[in-house]
């Protein structure tokens, strides 16, 4: 007998974007502080239905929150990204939970302060006075050829941050119960969506559930090797498993899913098993997420890996527009294999 | 004003006055960790805009801070002793003094970013009109503030969502060594309200009485709903940028003719010229807050440090 949360009637098949809308309105429906803010959330502010809100964000991720919430709780901001995060900080700590859309993470520059030197410190400088409850959600990385100034993850430059939380969902299901339960933290969290996951389908809980933060989820079990990736890596990664897997080598691959809190011991249990490592992430590689958990895993399991961790980022550049350039740039399933392959071959 | 609520304001100015003044002395004995920065000659502006607040209402400030903390009621042996970094501080030594902040007293915090409140007292009066509270948020900021880009977006956003906030520029003619002459485009900070439809209003900070009116109305406009003020009060800046700052920048005939303009002395002339015997009226208050720094300064430093173990610990809620 199947536990209820497996059941059939119990799922619903939704793409990553509908899950991330569905959960903003729970949320909102269950907590009259939740607020929704950015740019282009409603879209045609100022001039009635049925214009405004029609647009419902750059994705769709906010559409029919402005006819169900109105104008207080769901609120078009100018292109202020410093002022709007700003606001956002200060009003998470007068009483309201934001929901903050940035639009894009290679904007984020722009409200740095108001996000490193504001809501990331202002808790532990205050002595534990300021709670923060923001979410600050952002579409993020490459492959969609919307070159240097769009395509950007920053994952590694936010989680070097003490006091944000980062998370990176790879599935619906991931979006769905990780975004309730950083609208639910306490805490400034960073939520970065893959612009190339918002169209993926897949199975979530019909009702949202919180999905805790600070754990891995197990995305394929397997004995050989363990492939570490952060958020749309997965795609690359459960390719590379597929064909690794058809050539007889058996890969266990993990979605790390936050980056801050990580989930060492999780990733590290791995590792004690397979004795190999190969994280995969969508980032330059210098003082990336990767370098940071091959060393972390390094440190813990040392004895136990028969081959040094390997690191499979993007290049070193911005990321180019030229689909030819932009395809040499991600991490790919092909890197990824063959990351596996010399892994394995070091035994 | 009427003689009451004057001589109230003269107290409040002399508490942080006096404060201010000891912190300068103790601050030479070298054992005050890093360095503070003063609210000398800029007391009426915290005073006269905040005995419009009550505890609900919300403010965020400068490194300058102190004066904003005492002058919203934050008692002062907590602030003294984050001055010495000791876990019994304010901010239990997290903080020090460019980080003071009480939010029991809606005290959200002195910045040691350069315009870092403005955008958070938006987001204290966006909370409020969403929640419909009704409490209105004061941002404190210097005219350095003024050339940041987040003034700009902070005042447009408050003006477009007609937020319950007041934007009160503390003017004191210097960006530590540049002079606003120099470095802000107009002559009045108060004109650049005017690029964002609201109300501009500049107020010399040496009179407690003008400071007062004008951010009553201020204030009074953004609890009916009507909107936010930019509201400029010029400070005439009596010592320097920071304590032990030697003005090499600043004439000496400036600094001169600056202390002919004190909030205090102009106070108390003001009562004075009513026939209010001042002398009676302070020197209990005057001995009251002598006798609170002397307890507070033999407190903090005989107060215990912070455990060096719980480095960590207040970086996360939860």
């Amino acid at each position: 007998m199947s536990s209820p949360v497996e059941s059939p009637s119990n799922l619903r098949e939704k793409s990553f974007l509908e899950a991330v809308r569905d959960t903003l309105a729970h949320a909102m429906r269950a907590d009259p502080t939740v607020v929704v803010l950015g740019e282009d959330i409603a879209g045609g502010a100022g001039q009635g239905p049925p214009l405004e809100g029609a647009m419902g964000g750059t994705f769709g991720a906010t559409k029919g929150l402005l006819e169900e919430f109105g104008p207080r709780r769901v609120r078009d901001t100018p292109i202020s990204e410093a002022g709007f995060v700003g606001a956002a900080v200060g009003a998470a700590m007068s009483g309201l939970r934001p929901v903050v859309d940035v639009m894009w993470a290679s904007f984020t520059p722009y409200c740095f302060d108001q996000l490193v030197n504001q809501a990331a410190k202002m808790r532990y400088m205050s002595g534990g006075q300021a709670t923060i409850p923001m979410v600050l959600r952002m579409a993020a990385g490459a492959g969609l050829r919307a070159a240097a100034q769009h395509s950007d993850t920053f994952y590694p430059l936010f989680t070097h941050i003490p006091g944000l939380k980062v998370v990176v969902p790879a599935t619906p299901a991931e979006a769905e119960g990780l975004l309730l339960a950083a609208i639910e933290d306490d805490n400034p969290v960073v939520f970065i969506e893959h612009m190339a996951l918002y169209r993926e389908r897949g199975l979530v809980p019909a009702e949202p559930t919180s999905m805790p933060l600070g754990h891995i989820g197990v995305v394929r079990s397997g004995n050989d090797a363990t492939v570490a990736c952060v958020g749309q890596a997965l795609t690359a990664s459960l390719e590379a498993a597929t064909e690794l897997a058809a050539a007889g080598i058996d890969v266990e691959v993990l979605s790390v899913r936050t980056l801050s809190p990580l989930d060492l011991d999780g990733i590290s249990a791995s590792v004690l098993r397979t004795g190999r490592l190969v994280v995969v992430e969508e980032s330059p590689p210098r003082c990336s997420v990767a370098a940071d958990i091959a060393a972390s895993v390094t440190e813990r399991a040392f004895t136990a890996l028969r081959h040094p961790p390997l690191r499979v980022n993007a290049a070193a550049s911005p990321v180019p527009f030229s689909p030819v350039l932009e395809d040499a740039w991600l991490p790919t399933a092909a890197r990824v294999a063959s990351a596996v392959r010399t892994a394995l071959a070091g035994a | 004003m009427d003689e009451t609520e004057l001589l109230a304001a003269l107290q409040a100015m002399l508490r942080i006055r006096l404060f201010e003044d000891r912190v300068r002395r103790e601050f030479g004995k070298g054992d005050m960790p890093g360095f503070v920065h003063t609210y000398v000659g800029a007391e009426a502006v915290a005073v006269g805009v905040c005995a419009h607040l009550t505890d609900a209402d919300l403010i965020t400030s400068t490194h300058r801070g102190h004066g904003h903390c005492l002058a919203k009621g934050v008692p002062i042996a907590p602030i003294i002793a984050e001055l010495y970094g000791r876990e019994t501080g304010l901010c239990k030594g997290r903080g020090g003094s460019m980080h003071v902040a009480d939010f029991s007293k809606g005290m959200l915090g002195a910045n040691a970013i350069v315009g870092g409140g403005i955008s958070l007292a938006v987001g204290g009066a966006l909370a409020a009109q969403t929640l419909g509270d009704g409490r209105v948020a004061v941002s404190f900021f210097g005219d350095g503030a003024s050339n940041e880009g987040i003034f700009h977006e902070s005042l447009n956003l408050a003006a477009i969502w007609r937020l319950p906030a007041i934007f009160v520029c503390e003017n004191n003619g210097w960006a530590e060594s540049t002079p606003s002459s120099y470095a802000i485009s107009v002559e009045r900070i108060a004109d650049r309200a005017d690029a964002y439809g609201i109300p501009g209003v500049t107020v010399d900070a040496a009179d407690v009485e003008a400071v007062w009116a004008a951010a009553g109305e201020a204030i009074a406009r953004a609890r009916r709903g009507d909107g936010p003020t930019l509201l400029e009060a010029r400070i005439h800046r009596l010592g320097g940028h920071y304590v032990g700052d030697p003005e090499a920048y600043r004439s000496r005939e400036e600094r001169r003719l600056a202390r002919a303009h004190d909030p205090i002395d102009a106070a108390r002339q003001r009562l004075a010229d009513s026939g209010v015997d001042v002398a009676s009226n302070i020197t209990d208050v005057e001995n009251e807050v002598v006798a609170e720094l002397d307890a507070a300064f033999a407190a903090a430093r005989e107060a215990p440090w912070p455990d060096p173990e719980e480095v960590e610990r207040d970086v996360l809620a939860g």
